[in-house]
């Protein structure tokens, strides 16, 4: 089991040395089979681990790789941690990303820096994989920064355009920001426990005071704002669409963004210290949800809505942390990369046969040219709208359950939030394939056409896991699906009053009911008009004003600082000082220099002086 | 408390190990075979045969200082020829490095004498003389060996120092140090009188014995004493206000050879100097330390901004090394052993980089070694890469620049005085460490600089050049892995501490 877990993460990185050699002597092809090969492989090694593991007794094992820091009392090794969390990651992670990898063959056919994509798209997958399977903090640390990295070099992949490169900056600068965050945690935790592996962080977590646990949480929190884009860093994620399409949908959809999340949830030991830290959560997921939820009512470009519909998604996954559902978080992560992939996938299908178009104003009546992205895009659209039966359904309505037991105003947020997503997919999908045509400009009269079978292949399929998905967690069998597999590596969950069938029946019906409205709503409104000023108004379509108010208090102020540290500190006072210090000190050695005369008699009275001082001195201390 | 003389018609002949003065026997008697060698050679003894008997002499002492090193291991540190000798880990250690030194100074100096068309063994006969006398210091255990061990160095240098007969310069330094030299010897000896009749010992066991057992209710005599034998000391090491002398004797002095005595004076006479103030005048440390205190400021803050007025790259270093001489002293002030220690490490460290050096300014300063302003240097390292970086490198060593042995010495010693207390001292030491990184700074970029300058591109001689590489590898490698050296040192402590 050890080789062949230790194979899962070492495959990617396998195939990025092979293509960073041998790149210059592969066809475009055959980089592009060489990269989805090594990740299906991984998959392959991940499905054998999970086969392994589901027979085991003790569902936990460390595989030593070798011992990486050891100094003084922080001894870090690079080790692996297979658990349930461990692996069910793993699996839908290379799953995902091996459909993501098949899909771009054919969406950057003919790109300049071809190879380049997909050294990063592997390297990427190697960083995730070392982020979920590390046994401790540190190492998931550097798998934190490895996704980061890579997901700044592809966010800015066509860096000749200015917009992706400020695009590829923000992303990085606002995760630094969250960087921060898990800095301070590792770093309070290691003070106060004295390991930083997690096992041995989760067996002293029971010493751990409440106010230490809650600064622990919130510093994990400030981390998981960054990568996974909650309020208050969320909007660097809009920004990040600049990337090419299935960057967007592997990393800024299926995988990189849920890593937050995934951080929260591997800590949950240390979140159930801490009722405070754990209601803060709740609060940033479902205020999250809902803001990016109304901001995606008023987007014009395809990718932007799809952006912040997994900002609030994520959202959706950090209120089941907050309220402790965390096996609803993880089923709400698993289905939402199955759904979200298929919708940015999709898009990417459709921005493809219109030669690179993304305002929704120029699509209109694609049913028609596009007749596997069409149905795919479909079930897409049914799932993240929650209707049953689909996957969206399901993993939605366990999150809503759950919250509705904990706090009934995050509930009703969470249910509006609902309704809001259902319209704006809604209002998404009849802009796209229904209605006018509009884009005869784009395509200079022709008629769009289907992608190739490397890009609908990975579309079909994830269409098949929109609609069956749900199966991995029914409600009325959650002791032997997903939610019991995961339940072992959680910290102490408070157990749920056993619902009456009844009012879980009720609660299905509100979500029925919520995404039926927003569906109406939209297509009703929307079947008949490409724009709206009354509709999209000025204040969501610019993000709440969100990017302009951290320009105003933090970005110019900053500046100005900047300004004034180079123009007067700088020059004048550290400059000035420093002159002045040469100076002094050079006038005074001059002095000093007259005293060497090159005169033989001048040093040996010199020497008779010091000598003479020095029995002084001591004569003195004598008497 | 008095000793009698005893009157005795035999002469008994003390126990002698001699494992412990075998070092001392190689290299003089390797220079008495030079000596007879040209007398008795009907055709003149030629560089390489010279320089390879001190080789081979160097190479020796390294292989004895090993066993040594095993003896004390397993018998532990011990006294011979009636007292007057130690065999401790410090002693041993201080031994390799004056032989390291010998070595490479002695490959430096064939290259230069073959330059220079100086023939004849006089050169490397007068430095195992010296070497000899600076592994007494080393080994010394009484004022009176110490004191014939420093005369047995400083003689061999004086005329070391008048070596180049072709520069008036390099005679009138010789004169100058020899003059000085005389005056403190002097000075040296009456502080180890005034001591002897304060203790009634020149041994140091016995007078660090004396010491401990008894109270004195006069020590002005005492204090006289160690007082000169403090001056005595500074001269060597040419600590402020007795290092006047150096900067014209390291500018006079042919240049290897002015490598040579920043290397092996320094070991001896701090060696000597450990010994005389921590074993034998341990108890005496309240007295010592505020005189060392005023030695240390003085020395590294004059050292570091005179140093700064330099245009001439001799007199730069032999700034430096007064500078440097005020940081060594620091160990000694802490007078833990730790500060031991750290001086030792600081001593093992500071005398191959100082040699590679001067081995380089050696080179740069061409025939006749004229061509030392620090303008000659402009450029180095854009016209020959390897030299001009490793001429950074020594100088970033000097520095004290982190990656480089330099570094770890500077914070050693500055770490031993802080544990004691002397966090004011260290403070004053670090800012003379900044002030000189002005100078070592300005050197090292002038390297780089790219304006064009009219150079003759310098010939780098074979064995010059393998003394450069292995002072640049030992920077390097203490560097960035001090560990081993380190253990080494604290390992090499003294015999008598109190």
């Amino acid at each position: 089991m050890a080789h062949v877990s230790t194979l899962i993460v070492i495959l990617p990185l396998l195939g990025y040395l092979l293509v960073l050699i041998n790149g210059s002597r592969l066809t475009e092809r055959q980089i592009g089979y060489v990269a989805t090969g090594v990740v299906g492989l991984s998959f392959v090694a991940s499905v054998v681990t999970f086969v392994l593991l589901l027979h085991r007794h003790s569902r936990q094992v460390t595989v030593h790789l070798f011992n990486w820091i050891d100094v003084g009392t922080l001894h870090v090794p690079a080790a692996l941690l297979i658990d349930p969390l461990s692996i069910t990651m793993c699996l839908f992670v290379t799953g995902i990303s091996a459909l993501i990898h098949l899909y771009s063959i054919g969406y950057m056919h003919g790109e300049k820096d071809y190879k380049k994509f997909f050294l990063y798209l592997n390297l990427f997958v190697f960083s995730m994989l070392t982020l979920v399977l590390a046994n401790n903090l540190v190492l998931t640390f550097v798998g934190w920064e490895g996704v980061g990295v890579c997901s700044y070099w592809l966010v800015s992949y066509y860096f000749d355009r200015d917009s992706a490169s400020s695009a590829g900056k923000k992303a990085f600068i606002y995760n630094r920001v969250g960087d921060v965050g898990l800095l301070l945690a590792m770093f309070l935790l290691f003070s106060r426990t004295g390991t930083l592996t997690y096992v041995g962080v989760f067996a002293r977590a029971g010493s751990l005071s409440p106010t230490v646990a809650t600064l622990v949480v919130l510093a994990l929190l400030l981390a998981a704002t960054g990568k996974s884009a909650q309020i208050p860093l969320f909007n660097w994620l809009p920004d990040a669409m600049e990337g090419p399409t299935p960057v967007s949908a592997l990393i800024h959809a299926a995988t990189m963004v849920t890593a937050g999340v995934y951080l929260l949830v591997r800590m949950s030991p240390v979140l159930a210290i801490s009722s405070s830290g754990r209601l803060t959560i709740a609060i940033i997921g479902g205020v999250t949800a809902f803001v990016a939820a109304t901001i995606a009512t008023s987007q014009k470009d395809i990718k932007k809505v799809l952006a912040f519909s997994t900002v609030s998604q994520i959202g959706y996954m950090v209120l089941a942390v907050g309220v402790g559902a965390y096996a609803a978080a993880i089923f709400l992560m698993v289905s939402h990369a199955f759904f979200k992939a298929l919708l940015f996938l999709g898009s990417g299908s459709v921005i493809h046969a219109l030669n690179g178009e993304q305002d929704l104003r120029k699509m209109g009546a694609l049913q028609r040219f596009l007749p596997l992205t069409f149905p795919t895009f479909l079930i897409g659209w049914l799932t993240i709208s929650g209707v049953p039966p689909f996957a969206g359904f399901w993993s939605k309505g366990d999150v809503l359950t759950n919250v509705f037991e904990h706090n009934k105003i995050l509930w009703v947020l969470g249910v509006v939030t609902a309704i809001l997503t259902a319209y704006y997919m809604s209002r998404l999908f009849v802009l796209t394939f229904r209605g006018t045509e509009r884009f005869r400009e784009v395509t200079h009269g022709h008629d769009p056409h289907e992608s190739p079978w490397v890009m609908t292949l990975p579309l079909v399929v994830l269409a098949v896991l929109s609609v069956l998905g749900g199966l991995l967690d029914l409600p009325w069998i959650h002791h032997d699906s997903l939610a019991g597999f995961l339940s072992s590596t959680f910290g102490y969950v408070a157990p749920l009053h056993a619902q009456s069938t009844l009012s879980q029946y009720g609660l299905a019906a509100v979500d029925v009911a919520a995404a039926l409205i927003g569906l109406a709503a939209a297509i009703s409104i929307w079947r008949s008009r490409t724009e709206d000023e009354r509709l999209t108004p000025a204040f969501l379509e610019h993000v709440w004003y969100w990017d302009d108010f951290y320009d105003a208090t933090i970005g110019r102020p900053l500046e100005e600082l900047a300004v004034f540290s180079d123009v007067v500190v700088e020059d004048e006072v550290i400059d000035g000082g420093v002159m002045g210090l040469a100076v002094g000190i050079s006038r005074s050695a001059e002095s000093v220099r007259k005293i060497q005369s090159g005169f033989v008699r001048h040093y040996a009275l010199a020497m008779m002086l010091g000598t003479a001082v020095l029995v002084v001195f001591l004569v003195a201390r004598v008497s | 408390m008095t000793t009698v003389p005893v009157v005795s018609s035999s002469i008994t002949i003390p126990s002698i190990h001699y494992l412990a003065i075998l070092p001392v026997i190689i290299l003089l008697g390797a220079s008495v075979v030079l000596v007879f060698a040209t007398a008795l050679v009907r055709t003149k003894v030629t560089q390489f045969v010279a320089s390879s008997v001190t080789v081979a002499a160097s190479v020796a002492v390294l292989v004895v200082t090993y066993f040594q090193w095993r003896c004390l291991d397993s018998s532990g540190p011990s006294t011979t020829i009636a007292h007057a000798i130690v065999l401790d880990g410090f002693s041993v250690v201080a031994t390799g490095v004056v032989a390291v030194s010998l070595l490479m100074a002695t490959l430096v100096a064939h290259d230069w004498a073959l330059r220079e068309r100086i023939v004849g063994a006089e050169y490397q006969i007068l430095a195992l003389a010296a070497s000899a006398g600076a592994v007494l210091m080393t080994q010394a255990n009484d004022l009176v060996v110490i004191f014939l061990g420093l005369e047995i160095l400083s003689l061999g240098l004086y005329v070391l120092v008048a070596f180049d007969r072709h520069r008036h310069t390099s005679a009138e330094a010789a004169l100058k140090y020899f003059l000085l030299g005389g005056f403190a010897s002097a000075i040296f000896i009456y502080g180890a009188a005034l001591v002897y009749g304060a203790t009634g010992s020149t041994n140091l066991s016995t007078m660090s014995y004396f010491l401990a057992s008894n109270v004195l209710t006069h020590p002005g005599l005492l204090y006289a004493g160690f007082a000169l034998l403090i001056v005595g000391f500074s001269f060597k090491i040419a600590a402020v206000p007795f290092h006047l002398w150096s900067p014209d004797v390291y500018e006079g002095a042919p240049t290897p050879v002015t490598g040579f005595m920043a290397s092996i004076v320094k070991v001896g006479a701090f060696a000597a100097f450990v010994r005389v103030l921590i074993s034998a005048l341990g108890t005496q440390i309240d007295t010592w330390r505020p005189i060392l205190w005023v030695l240390v400021v003085l020395t590294t803050v004059v050292g570091a901004s005179v140093a700064l007025l330099q245009r001439n790259a001799k007199r730069m270093l032999a700034y430096s090394s007064i500078n440097h001489a005020g940081f060594i002293l620091l160990g000694i002030w802490a007078g833990t052993t730790r500060g031991v220690a750290s001086t030792l490490f600081y001593i093992v460290t500071y005398a191959p980089t100082v040699v590679a050096t001067f081995a380089v300014v050696t080179l740069v300063g061409g025939l006749g070694d004229e061509n030392h302003s620090i303008g000659g240097y402009r450029g180095l390292a854009r016209r020959q890469p390897w030299l001009g970086a490793s001429m950074c490198v020594l100088l970033l060593s000097q520095l004290g620049a982190p990656l480089t042995s330099g570094f770890y010495a500077k914070y050693s010693v500055l770490a031993s005085t802080i544990d004691v207390g002397g966090s004011p001292l260290a403070l004053i030491a670090l800012l003379s460490a900044a002030i000189a990184a002005c100078f070592y700074l300005r050197w090292s970029s002038a390297l780089y600089s790219d304006e064009p300058v009219e150079a003759t591109r310098i010939v780098v001689p074979l064995s010059t050049g393998i003394v450069i590489g292995v002072g640049v590898a030992m920077t390097l490698v203490f560097g960035i892995w001090p560990g081993p050296l380190v253990t080494l040192c604290q390992h090499a402590t003294l015999l008598f501490t109190p």
